[in-house]
C-alpha cells in the first residue's frame, strides 16, 4: 500500500498495458495532446479543452420548460416538463415537484412511462393531422348541392336524402380519398348535418363519444357541452370499455372508488389479481416494489408469467377466466377457519356493522325445498309509513327480536329519515346467524360445468319465522353457498377441503383453475391472518384480467367478498384497488356542470354506450343464443323466450336504462303534440306509449327513422380501439367494406318483442361521422370530416386521477401549429356556425326527453323489492317515474347554442349543482367568476360569467367543485350531516378559504380537499382510501341496506343465479355460436383454436402510441399475437411469422411472438393494435386485416340493465352493460409469408 | 494513493419494472437525430435474452474489454495499441447493423394522402437506411418480456455458458419461466478499454468526475472504441462519422441535476453519487489473476470517504470540500461498499465498471410455494433464497464472474430486510438475529431500508456541482453557413473524404437537422444529398466506393 502512495513518478516504468512498445507509443502521444495519461498508461484523463463536447451542452439548452400532461386514454395523470427550443417542442421529461407524501414514505416523483415520454414525437410527425379534411366524394356532392340550393342545410339534406349519393360516400369510408378543406367549409358541413338531423329526425339522433374526462376535463366538456345543448346524447365509456366493474355498484352502490397508489404502501399483504401493474400502472408500480421492503407480501394471480409476476413472492397461474373459482375457494377457507371454527372478533364486528350479512332474507318454497327470496323489510312487518319497503331488517342478538336499523335506503330520501341515514347501531347487536333455530334445505345454483350451464346444490340454512315469513340471514346463506358445513343442517356438503366434487372447496377449484389446492388454502389463510393482525391492511389490486369478462361482475363479487369478510374495506392499506379505466374526475361537480350543460338546461341525454353500439351496429342480429341461455336452473322464467335486445327494450320501457334515439319519431314533434294536447305531459306520453301510437325506437332499431345520424368522436378512437365487433360497426353503422363472417341469428332464436326487419340488416345508418384528432387513426380514416386537433402540449386544461390526490394543469408549450385547433376552439367554431344555421332553420323548440330512474335520486326507490312489472304486459299502469321513464320537456333555443356554450348559465345559481344527492349553492363563486373571467355581453349569455376560453372553463370547473373549493366542501358536509345525523364537517373544516385556482395548478400539482363527492378522506394529509368515511363516520353506502352487499335480491339476479357470489365460467362459444373448442387442431392440422385475450399493451395506451415510432422501435414494429411454444409448434409457427386469426367476427393479420411465458391454449393480442401500421391484406378475405377488436363482439349481460332499484339504478358511467370481450376464442393459422399491403 | 473522484450509478434491479422510460427519455434528449437512429445510449434488456446489440457479452466474438496476458499485464482483447495502429485501416470487429437493428420508419403519409381506393390505407415499414420497404425482423428490444425466447434465448451468452455445465440449467418452459430487466448505460469505467482503443486520442476520462467522453472534434471515426468497449456502449454516428456515447448527461450533472435516465426512472431504482478511488491501484486491481477476485478487487479500490487519510490525500489532489461531503453522503458508496448489495456488471471484462446493480429477487417456484416457502417469514427466511426462480448462477455470471457467493449474500440481505421490516410494520417484537444473520446491525438494515424503499430524491441523487465556470468556452464554433444543407456543407465533406477537413460543428448540424425533421411535412428522403446512408448499413466487408479515404500504399 505504502509504495503506491509514492505517486506517478515512481510508477513510470510500471506500465500496466500491453508491452513496452505500446507504452512508448502512448507516452509519445502525451507530448502532443493536452491531457493526462494515467501513470500506468491505461487511461487518458483530460481537464479543459473540451470544445468538441460543446455539442451536448448545446443540445441540452432550451428556451423554456412548460408544465403539461397527456389528456386521454391513460389515467396516470403524470405532470411533465415539456422543453421548447426556438419555438419547437423538443422532448419531455417528468416533473418531480409533487407535494410530499411524508417523511416515512416514498414520493410520487417521477410519474411517467415510456409512452408519455414519446408523446412529443406526434407534434411534428408524419401522422399528424395538419389541416381539416373531408371525404372527397362527399365534398363534391355537397358543394354541388350547395351551389344549386344556396343553403348549407338544404344542401346537406339534398345529399343525404338521395339514397344513391348517400351510399356512394358511405362506401368510400375508410378507403382514403380525403381532401383538404378549409375550416370554414368543414365546420359548415358539420353544422348543416346537425341542423338537418335535428329537424328531420330529432336531436336524440345525434351522439357524441369522448371518454375519460378526468384526464382533460375542458377538452371533454367543450364538445360534450355542444352535444348536450343541441339535445344529442353522450354515450358512456366506462361500462362500454368493460372497465366498469359492475360489482362496484352492486356491492358498494358506488361507481368505483379506489385508493391512490400511495396507499399501496400501507398494505402489508398485496394481491395483484388480473392487474399487470408495471405495464398498466407504470408510474405507480414503484409503490408496490417499495412496499415489499417494508415487509409487504406480494401474491400475483395471472395466467401468464406477466411483468408483475417478477415481483411476486408467490405466483398463482390460474387458467384465464377461472378466477372466480379461486376466489370462492379462498372464501371457503376464510369462512371455515375464521368464522366457523374460530370466530375472529375483528371480522365479526366488521361484517355486522358494515355489510348486509346480518340482514334477513325471505325464503320461498320450491320443489320441496327453499330458494332465497327478498330482503325482509319493515313493510313486511306491517309498517306502512314512508320508505318502509326500503328499510331492511335484522335480529338484535341481545333481545332476539327483529329490528330496523338506521341507514337503509328508506332513511335516505324520506322526511322522517332525516338524521337517521347512518350506520349507528346504538344498543343493537346484529345477529349473524339464526343457528339455534329451525332449519331448511335450500336450493342454490352452480355453474361449474364446462359449458357454463347450471346445476343445483342442495344445502341447508337455519331459519326462523318473522312477520309470518320464513327467513334466514345473508350470512347463513353465504355459508351454504360456499359449502361451509355446520352440524345439524340438512343438504349435501363437502366432506373437506379435498372434496373436489362439491363447490367451493380448494380441491374443487384446482380442477377448474389448475392452481394447487394446498396453495390456495395457504394464501387464503395468510390473507385472513394478515387482516387480523394488521387491522384489515390487506389489499387486492384488480383489473382488466378478471374484470372484462362476461361474468366479470360475478368474479369481482367473489374477490371482493374476501375483503369484506376480513374487514379490509374502508382502510388505509386495505380493500380493493380496481385499476382499469378507472379515473377520478376530482372536481366532478364543476366538470359535470360544464360537460352536461346543466347550467343551462336539465336533464341531459346520457346513453349507455354498450347498448347503443350493440343496437345500432346490429350485433344483436348475430346473437347465437337467447337471453335465457345463461340463466339459472332455478330461474322462474322471467326471461324465457327473450332475445338479449328484448331485455334492452324492456329495460328502456321500465325506466331502468336510457335508450336513445328514444321514440320512433322526432321528440320535438312529440313535445309539440304533448303541449297541444293540453294535458299533463307525462300522462300524455305514457298514454300514447300504452296505446302503441308512440313506440320506443329500441322496439324497431333497424327502421330508418330510428337510426342514429350524426356521431362525433374526439379524444377518442372508437373504431381503432374500443369498438368491440369492429367489423359490425363498419358494415352496419358506417356501411363500408368489412371482414364480417358471422351468420345471422336463426329464426327460432330471434327477438320476442323487438321487430326483425328484412333478411339483410341496414348498411350505413350514420349520415355524418366527425372525428377530431391530432393523428391519423382508424377512426379518422373512416370519418367524413376530420378536424386537426391541438395536442396536449398545445392547450390549457385540467387533469386529475384516482392514482394520486393532485390536480394539475396543461399549459401550451407552443401555439397549435399548422391549422390545428384545440377541441375547445373547434367546438366553439362548430357551435357558432350551427347557431347561425339553426336560428332560421330550427328556431326555438320544445324537446321531450325521456330519462331513466336515477341512482342517488329518489328515482331509485321507484320499484320496491326489485320486482319486474312490465306495464306493457298489463297488470301495472304505465306511470312516468314509477313504472317507466320520466318525461321532461326542455326548451331549446337552437340559435343560442354558441352563446350558451360561452357563458355560465343561470341554473347554477337558481338550482345549485348536485353530485350524489348533495346539492351545492355556489352563489359566491358565480360572482367571483364574473369578476375574474368577465361576463359575456349580448345574446343568451348576456351578463353571465364568461367561459369562452379553455382557461376560463378550467377556472369555472375548479370553482364549482367541492374538492377544489373548500367553502363548497364545508357546505356539502353540513348538508349531508342533516341527513346522516353524524359529525362530518370537520373533514373539510379549516379549508373554507382554500380555493384552488387554475394558476395554482399550473405552478405545481395541488392536493385536493376532502369532499362529499368522494368516499375517502385526505384530511390531515392522509392517503386517500375509499370508504374510510363510511367506516369511520358511520356514513351509509349508497345501497339498499346502506351496507356493502353480498346479496342482491332483484328478480333478474335470481334469474341469473347471482343472488350471492358465485363462480361463473367463461362463456362457451361453441354452445353459443358454434365455434370450435379451444385446443381444437382443425381438420388438416394447420390451425389451432385458442382463447383470445386482449390485455393492455406495454407499448401503447390503447391505440395511442401503437403507431409511435419510438414504441414501434422498442417492440416488434407492428401488430403481434403472443402465443405459447406449444400452440406455435402445433401449427408450425416460428417467432415473427405472419399468422391470421379468424373467427366469425373478423380477421386479424399479425406477426407471432412465441414465448414460453404464455400458457398453452391462450393467445394475447395486445389491446388496440389497429390497422394503420404494418397490417397487410388477409388471405381469408383478401382485404386489410382488422384491429384487435375485429375478432370480438359485444355480448350484453341482461343483469347489467337492471334499474329502478336502489344501487341497481342508472347513472352515467355508473351502471350499464359492459362491453366485455374476453370470453372470445379464435382460430389461428400460419399464413403465407409473402404479404401484400 | 492518488485519490480521484468518480461519478457512479447504482441500479436496483429488484425494483426495475422494465418500462423503458429511461431509454425513451434518453433517446429523446440525445439521439433522436440522423446517424444515430439505431443508437440507444440507455437500453433495457430482458434477461434471459440476447441484449442489444445481440450477444454483446460474447467477447470471443466481439473482442471487447481487457485480457490478462502471460506477463500478468492487461492487454486489449482486440489487440494492443501498436497492433491497432498497424491495422488501423483494416476492419475492426464491429457488430453490423443487424446486430443492433436496422432502423425503420413507416410511410405514414399514405394515411392522409391516399387517394380513394378499395381498402384501408396502411403505413408499411421502410428502412431508414435504404428508404426501401422492409420486413421488421429485429428491433432495439426484440426479446422484451421473453418474446421469442424459446428461439432466441438459448443464444444468450450466459445461458450458453450455464448450459455447457448442465443442459438442465435454464429451461425455456412455462413452469420454469423467469425474467428480469437489465437497464444499461455506459459504465464510465475506471479502466476504460474504449479510451485505450482510440487511435486518435479522441476519447478521454474526465479528471474531475471520471465521465468518459468522445471529443467530437478529435474523433476521426476509426471505431476502435466500438470494438474496445465490451458493453458495446460506444456507437458510431454514420452521419457525422464520429463515435458517440452516453455522456452521463454531463451538462446536467455539472449543475447538480441527475442524468435524464435517472430522474425519469419511474421505478425509482437509480442512484447517483460519488466514489473516491485510488487511481494508482486500478491497474493492479484489474489485473488480478482469478476473475472471481475481480469484484473484491474493484470494491477494494473504493476508498472510505470518512477515513482522514483518504480525505487528506483527496485534498492534496485538489478535490473540493463539497465533493468530499458528497462522497460521504454518496448513496452509491453505501450500496456498493457499505451494505455490499450492489455488484458490478461483468467484472471479468476487467474495465472496472462504475455502474453497479442490486440483483433481483423473484418468486419461489410453484411446487415450493404450495408448501410455504416465503422470505417474510423469518422461520424459513433463507430457504426461500435457494428456491427463487432466477438461478443464482445466472446472476453470478452477470455480476461476479460466476461466483455465486456474493449474489447469494445480497439476496439474503434483501430477504432479511423484508422480514425484519415486516415485524416493524406489524408492530411485532423485533428480532435482532435477523439482521445479524446477514452481518448487519439493526441501524444499518433500517438505513438500507430507507435508502432502498423510501428513496427520497435528494437521497437517491447526491451530486456536487462542477466548479469551473466556462461559459466563455461554450460559444459555437464554425461558420453559420456550414450547416447541413447549407452552402458550407457538401455530402462527402472534405477533400480526403469523410474524416478529413475541419469537422463540422455537430451541434449546429444536428440542431438544424432536428429542426428540419420536426417541421418538414415529409419524412427524410434517403435520396436527398446529405442524407448519407453509407456506414450504418455497411457490414464491415469490402470497401464500397467513396466510403473511406483512399488507401495509401505506405499504410499497407
Amino acid at each position: 500500500m505504502t509504495d503506491q502512495h509514492a505517486g506517478r513518478g515512481a510508477r513510470e516504468d510500471a506500465g500496466a498495458t500491453d508491452g513496452p512498445l505500446a507504452d512508448l507509443l502512448v507516452r509519445t502521444g502525451r507530448f502532443f495532446t493536452r491531457r493526462e495519461t494515467s501513470a500506468d498508461l491505461r487511461a487518458d484523463f483530460r481537464t479543459g479543452g473540451r470544445e468538441g463536447d460543446v455539442f451536448y451542452r448545446d443540445r441540452w439548452s432550451h428556451d423554456k420548460v412548460v408544465r403539461s400532461t397527456h389528456g386521454v386514454n391513460c389515467t396516470g395523470s403524470c405532470s411533465w416538463k415539456v422543453y421548447v427550443k426556438d419555438g419547437i417542442i423538443t422532448w419531455e421529461t417528468q416533473q418531480t415537484d409533487y407535494p410530499s407524501v411524508g417523511p416515512d414514505s416514498p414520493e410520487y416523483e417521477p410519474r411517467g412511462c415510456p409512452r408519455g415520454a414519446a408523446f412529443s414525437w406526434y407534434t411534428y410527425s408524419p401522422t399528424r393531422i395538419r389541416h381539416p379534411y373531408a371525404r372527397g366524394v362527399l365534398v363534391e356532392m355537397y358543394r354541388e348541392a350547395k351551389q344549386r340550393l344556396g343553403d348549407p342545410v338544404l344542401a346537406w339534406a339534398d345529399v343525404v336524402g338521395d339514397p344513391e349519393r348517400r351510399r356512394r360516400y358511405q362506401l368510400a369510408r375508410g378507403k382514403g380519398g380525403h381532401v383538404r378543406v378549409t375550416w370554414a367549409e368543414a365546420v359548415e358541413m358539420v353544422a348543416a348535418a346537425h341542423v338537418h338531423t335535428i329537424r328531420a329526425h330529432g336531436p336524440d339522433r345525434i351522439a357524441g363519444f369522448s371518454p375519460i374526462p378526468a384526464m382533460s376535463m375542458v377538452s371533454h366538456a367543450a364538445g360534450s357541452r355542444f352535444i348536450e345543448l343541441v339535445g344529442g346524447a353522450m354515450t358512456s365509456f366506462y361500462d362500454w370499455y368493460a372497465d366498469l366493474p359492475v360489482a362496484s355498484p352492486q356491492v358498494f352502490g358506488d361507481q368505483t372508488d379506489v385508493p391512490e397508489s400511495g396507499d399501496w404502501w400501507n398494505a402489508s399483504y398485496l394481491l395483484m389479481w388480473g392487474s399487470n401493474v408495471p405495464v398498466t400502472r407504470t408510474p405507480d408500480a414503484h409503490w408496490m416494489a417499495e412496499a415489499r421492503y417494508k415487509g409487504q407480501k406480494v401474491v400475483v394471480i395471472s395466467p401468464d408469467y406477466a411483468d408483475n409476476t417478477k415481483f411476486a413472492d408467490t405466483w398463482l397461474p390460474a387458467q384465464p377466466g377461472t378466477d372466480g373459482a379461486l376466489a370462492m375457494a379462498m372464501g371457503h377457507v376464510i369462512l371455515t377457519e375464521f368464522f366457523v371454527r374460530r370466530r375472529v372478533p375483528f371480522f365479526v364486528d366488521y361484517v355486522q356493522r358494515y355489510t348486509d350479512l346480518p340482514f334477513l332474507v325471505t325464503l320461498s318454497e320450491r320443489d320441496g325445498a327453499y330458494v332465497p327470496g327478498k330482503f325482509l323489510t319493515a313493510a313486511d312487518l306491517g309498517d306502512d309509513s314512508e320508505g318502509a319497503a326500503w328499510k331492511t331488517v335484522l335480529i338484535d342478538g341481545r333481545t332476539g327480536t327483529p329490528v330496523v336499523p338506521n341507514g337503509s335506503l328508506g332513511f335516505r330520501y324520506t322526511d322522517s329519515g332525516a338524521g337517521r341515514w347512518n350506520l349507528e347501531l346504538g344498543d343493537v347487536a346484529p345477529q349473524l346467524t339464526l343457528m339455534d333455530g329451525e332449519s331448511a334445505e335450500v336450493l342454490l345454483p352452480r355453474f361449474d360445468a364446462l359449458d357454463g350451464s347450471g346445476g343445483v346444490l342442495r344445502r341447508g340454512v337455519p331459519t326462523r319465522r318473522v312477520g309470518g315469513r320464513l327467513v334466514t340471514t345473508v350470512f347463513d346463506l353465504m355459508l351454504a353457498q360456499y359449502g361451509v358445513h355446520r352440524g345439524g343442517l340438512p343438504g349435501t356438503w363437502p366432506s373437506g377441503y379435498d372434496d373436489a366434487a362439491e363447490p367451493c372447496t380448494p380441491a374443487w377449484q384446482q380442477a377448474i383453475t389448475s392452481v394447487p389446492a394446498e396453495q390456495v388454502v395457504r394464501i387464503a389463510r395468510e390473507l385472513a391472518t394478515n387482516s387480523e393482525e394488521s387491522g384489515g391492511k390487506t389489499m387486492i389490486l384488480m383489473g382488466a384480467g378478471i374484470c372484462q369478462w362476461f361474468h366479470g361482475d360475478a368474479t369481482y363479487r367473489a374477490v371482493l367478498s374476501l375483503l369484506l369478510l376480513t374487514g379490509a374495506m374502508g382502510r388505509n392499506g386495505g380493500g380493493w384497488a380496481h385499476y382499469v379505466g378507472q379515473e377520478k374526475c376530482r372536481p366532478v361537480t364543476g366538470w359535470a356542470t360544464m360537460a352536461m350543460a346543466t347550467d343551462w338546461q336539465r336533464p341531459p341525454r346520457q346513453m349507455i354506450g354498450t347498448a347503443y353500439w350493440y343496437t345500432h351496429t346490429d350485433q344483436w342480429r348475430y346473437d347465437g343464443y337467447r337471453a335465457d341461455a345463461l340463466t339459472s336452473p332455478l330461474a322462474e322464467g322471467h326471461l324465457a323466450g327473450m332475445h338479449t335486445i328484448d331485455t334492452l327494450a324492456l329495460s328502456a320501457r321500465l325506466g331502468w336504462m336510457p335508450s336513445y334515439p328514444q321514440f320512433d319519431r322526432n321528440p320535438l314533434d312529440v313535445a309539440d303534440e304533448a303541449v297541444a294536447a293540453g294535458t299533463d305531459i307525462g300522462e300524455y306520453v305514457a298514454g300514447r306509449l300504452r296505446d302503441g301510437e308512440l313506440r320506443f325506437a329500441i322496439d324497431d332499431p333497424d327502421a330508418p327513422e330510428n337510426w342514429p345520424r350524426c356521431l362525433t368522436l374526439w379524444r377518442a378512437n372508437l373504431l381503432g380501439s374500443s369498438a368491440k365487433g369492429d367489423e359490425y360497426f363498419l358494415k352496419h353503422l358506417l356501411g363500408t367494406h368489412n371482414n364480417l363472417l358471422a351468420e345471422q341469428t336463426p329464426p327460432d332464436r330471434r327477438p320476442r318483442d323487438v321487430a326483425w326487419r328484412d333478411e339483410e340488416p341496414p348498411k350505413g345508418k350514420l349520415d355524418m361521422l366527425l372525428a377530431l384528432d391530432f393523428r391519423m387513426t382508424s377512426s379518422t380514416l373512416l370519418a367524413d370530416v376530420v378536424l386537426p386537433a391541438a395536442t396536449w402540449y398545445e392547450k390549457h386544461d385540467l387533469n386529475t386521477t384516482d392514482m394520486h390526490p393532485f390536480v394539475h394543469a396543461f399549459t401550451p408549450a407552443i401555439d397549435p401549429p399548422f391549422e390545428t385547433r384545440t377541441d375547445f376552439d373547434a367546438f366553439h367554431a362548430i357551435g357558432r356556425r350551427f347557431s347561425e344555421l339553426a336560428g332560421p332553420h330550427l328556431g326555438v323548440r320544445k324537446d321531450l326527453v325521456a330519462v331513466p330512474l336515477q341512482h342517488d335520486t329518489p328515482g331509485e326507490t321507484a320499484q320496491p323489492g326489485g320486482r319486474v312489472l312490465d306495464w306493457r304486459a298489463g297488470g301495472v299502469e304505465p306511470v312516468p317515474g314509477r313504472t317507466m321513464p320520466n318525461f321532461v320537456v326542455v326548451e331549446r333555443d337552437f340559435g343560442a347554442v354558441a352563446d350558451k356554450m360561452a357563458a355560465l348559465g343561470p341554473l347554477v345559481d337558481r338550482l345549485g349543482v348536485s353530485t350524489k344527492a348533495v346539492t351545492y349553492h355556489p352563489d359566491q363563486e358565480v360572482s367571483a367568476l364574473a369578476a375574474q373571467n368577465g361576463v359575456m355581453l349580448g345574446g343568451a349569455g348576456d351578463g353571465r360569467p364568461a367561459v369562452d376560453t379553455d382557461a376560463k372553463m378550467a377556472e369555472a370547473i375548479l370553482a364549482l367543485s367541492a374538492t377544489t373549493n373548500g367553502r363548497l366542501a364545508v357546505q356539502g358536509f353540513r348538508q349531508l350531516e342533516r341527513r346522516t345525523g353524524t359529525h362530518l364537517v370537520d373533514l373539510a373544516e379549516g379549508n373554507e378559504e382554500k380555493r384552488i385556482s387554475f394558476a395554482d395548478t399550473q405552478a405545481r400539482p395541488v392536493p385536493v380537499v376532502t369532499s362529499p363527492e368522494w368516499s375517502g378522506s385526505e384530511t390531515g394529509g392522509r392517503r386517500y382510501a375509499s370508504f374510510t368515511v363510511n367506516v369511520e363516520r358511520s356514513k351509509p353506502w349508497h345501497t339498499l341496506t346502506g351496507r356493502m352487499h353480498f346479496l342482491l335480491d332483484h328478480d333478474w339476479m335470481h334469474e341469473f343465479g347471482e343472488t350471492l357470489p358465485v363462480f361463473r365460467a367463461p362463456l362457451d362459444m361453441q354452445r353459443m355460436f358454434g365455434e370450435t373448442r379451444p385446443g381444437d387442431r382443425g381438420a388438416d392440422g394447420t390451425s389451432v383454436t385458442v382463447r383470445y385475450l386482449t390485455p393492455h399493451s406495454k407499448w401503447s395506451i390503447h391505440s395511442e402510441y401503437q403507431d409511435n415510432l419510438f414504441m414501434l422501435s422498442l417492440s416488434r414494429g407492428g401488430p403481434v399475437v403472443w402465443m405459447s411454444q406449444a400452440d406455435a409448434d402445433a401449427i408450425g409457427v416460428e417467432d415473427n411469422d405472419w399468422v391470421e386469426a379468424v373467427n366469425r367476427n373478423g380477421v386479424l393479420v399479425v406477426r407471432a411472438v412465441v414465448s414460453h411465458r404464455m400458457p398453452p391454449g391462450t393467445v394475447f393480442v395486445y389491446h388496440a393494435q389497429e390497422r394503420v401500421v404494418n397490417v397487410p391484406k388477409s388471405e381469408a378475405t383478401g382485404r386489410r386485416g382488422g384491429i384487435h377488436n375485429s375478432a370480438t363482439r359485444i355480448l350484453v349481460k341482461p343483469t347489467h340493465v337492471i334499474g329502478g332499484y336502489a344501487q341497481l339504478s342508472f347513472a352515467f358511467n355508473y351502471l350499464g352493460p359492459t362491453g366485455n370481450q374476453r370470453d372470445e376464442i379464435t382460430v389461428i393459422r400460419r399464413r403465407g409469408q409473402e404479404v401484400e399491403f | 494513493m492518488k485519490v480521484m473522484a468518480q461519478m457512479g450509478m447504482v441500479m436496483n434491479l429488484d425494483k426495475c419494472i422494465g418500462c423503458h422510460t429511461c431509454s425513451v427519455t434518453c433517446k429523446q434528449a440525445w439521439t433522436n437525430r440522423g446517424g444515430v437512429e439505431y443508437v440507444w445510449f440507455n437500453n433495457v434488456e430482458t434477461r434471459p435474452g440476447q441484449g442489444y446489440p445481440r450477444r454483446y457479452q460474447d467477447q470471443e466474438r466481439w473482442k471487447g474489454g481487457w485480457v490478462r496476458n502471460r506477463r500478468g499485464r492487461l492487454s486489449l482483447k482486440a489487440g494492443g495499441r501498436f497492433r491497432k495502429l498497424l491495422t488501423i485501416f483494416a476492419n475492426p470487429v464491429l457488430p453490423n447493423i443487424r446486430d443492433y437493428y436496422e432502423p425503420w420508419t413507416y410511410d405514414y403519409e399514405v394515411l392522409t394522402d391516399a387517394p380513394l381506393g378499395d381498402d384501408f390505407p396502411a403505413a408499411r415499414p421502410k428502412s431508414l437506411l435504404s428508404g426501401q420497404p422492409m420486413d421488421v425482423e429485429w428491433s432495439a428490444n426484440w426479446d422484451d418480456d421473453l418474446g421469442g425466447a424459446p428461439e432466441h434465448g438459448p443464444r444468450d451468452p450466459i445461458v450458453e455458458r450455464l448450459r455447457r455445465e448442465s443442459e438442465e440449467k435454464v429451461k425455456f418452459s412455462f413452469e420454469q419461466a423467469f425474467m428480469f430487466y437489465l437497464p444499461r448505460i455506459c459504465e464510465h469505467c475506471l479502466n476504460p478499454s474504449c479510451v485505450a482503443s482510440c487511435p486518435s486520442g479522441a476519447m478521454y476520462k474526465r479528471a474531475e468526475d471520471g465521465i468518459v467522453l468522445v471529443d467530437q472534434d478529435q474523433c476521426r471515426g476509426w471505431r476502435m472504441c466500438v470494438t474496445g468497449c465490451p458493453y458495446k456502449k460506444v456507437y458510431f454516428n454514420h452521419r457525422t462519422g464520429k463515435a458517440e456515447k452516453c455522456t452521463f448527461c454531463y451538462p446536467r450533472v455539472e449543475v447538480g441535476l441527475p442524468t435524464v435516465c435517472s430522474e425519469t426512472c419511474v421505478g425509482r431504482l437509480r442512484y447517483i453519487g460519488l466514489f473516491l478511488y485510488d487511481a494508482d491501484r486500478v491497474a493492479a486491481a484489474a489485473s488480478v489473476a482469478d476473475e472471481k477476485d475481480l469484484y473484491a478487487a474493484q470494491l477494494d479500490l473504493l476508498l472510505d470517504p470518512h477515513d482522514p487519510e483518504v480525505l487528506a490525500a483527496a485534498r492534496r489532489e485538489g478535490i473540493p470540500e463539497d465533493w468530499l461531503d458528497a462522497a460521504r453522503r454518496s448513496p452509491v458508496y453505501k450500496l456498493a461498499k457499505e451494505y455490499r448489495v450492489a455488484l458490478p456488471l461483468h467484472p471479468e471484462f476487467r474495465t472496472m465498471p462504475m455502474v453497479w446493480y442490486v440483483p433481483p429477487l423473484s418468486p419461489v417456484v410453484d411446487r415450493l410455494s404450495e408448501t410455504g416457502h416465503d422470505g417474510e417469514d423469518s422461520g424459513n427466511l433463507f430457504g426461500a433464497i435457494d428456491a427463487l426462480r432466477i438461478p443464482i448462477e445466472y446472476l453470478a455470471e452477470l455480476f461476479t464472474a460466476g461466483d455465486p457467493a456474493p449474489v447469494d449474500a445480497v439476496l439474503r440481505k434483501l430477504a432479511a430486510m423484508r422480514s425484519f421490516m415486516r415485524d416493524v410494520t406489524l408492530g411485532r417484537e423485533l428480532d435482532d438475529a435477523v439482521p445479524a444473520a446477514v452481518g448487519m446491525d439493526v441501524e444499518q438494515i433500517m438505513e438500507m431500508y430507507r435508502l432502498l424503499a423510501i428513496a427520497k430524491y435528494d437521497e437517491r441523487y447526491v451530486i456536487p456541482t462542477a466548479h469551473e465556470g466556462r461559459a466563455h468556452e461554450l460559444e459555437e464554433l464554425g461558420c453559420s453557413l456550414d450547416v447541413d444543407g447549407g452552402p458550407g456543407m457538401v455530402a462527402g465533406s472534405g477533400p480526403f473524404g469523410e474524416a478529413s477537413g475541419r469537422p463540422a460543428p455537430v451541434s449546429v448540424e444536428t440542431f438544424h437537422a432536428l429542426r428540419d425533421r420536426q417541421t418538414t411535412e415529409g419524412i427524410a428522403d434517403p435520396e436527398r444529398p446529405g442524407a448519407r446512408i453509407d456506414l450504418l448499413n455497411w457490414d464491415g466487408r469490402g470497401r464500397p466506393d467513396g466510403l473511406f479515404p483512399p488507401r495509401k500504399e505506405s499504410n499497407r
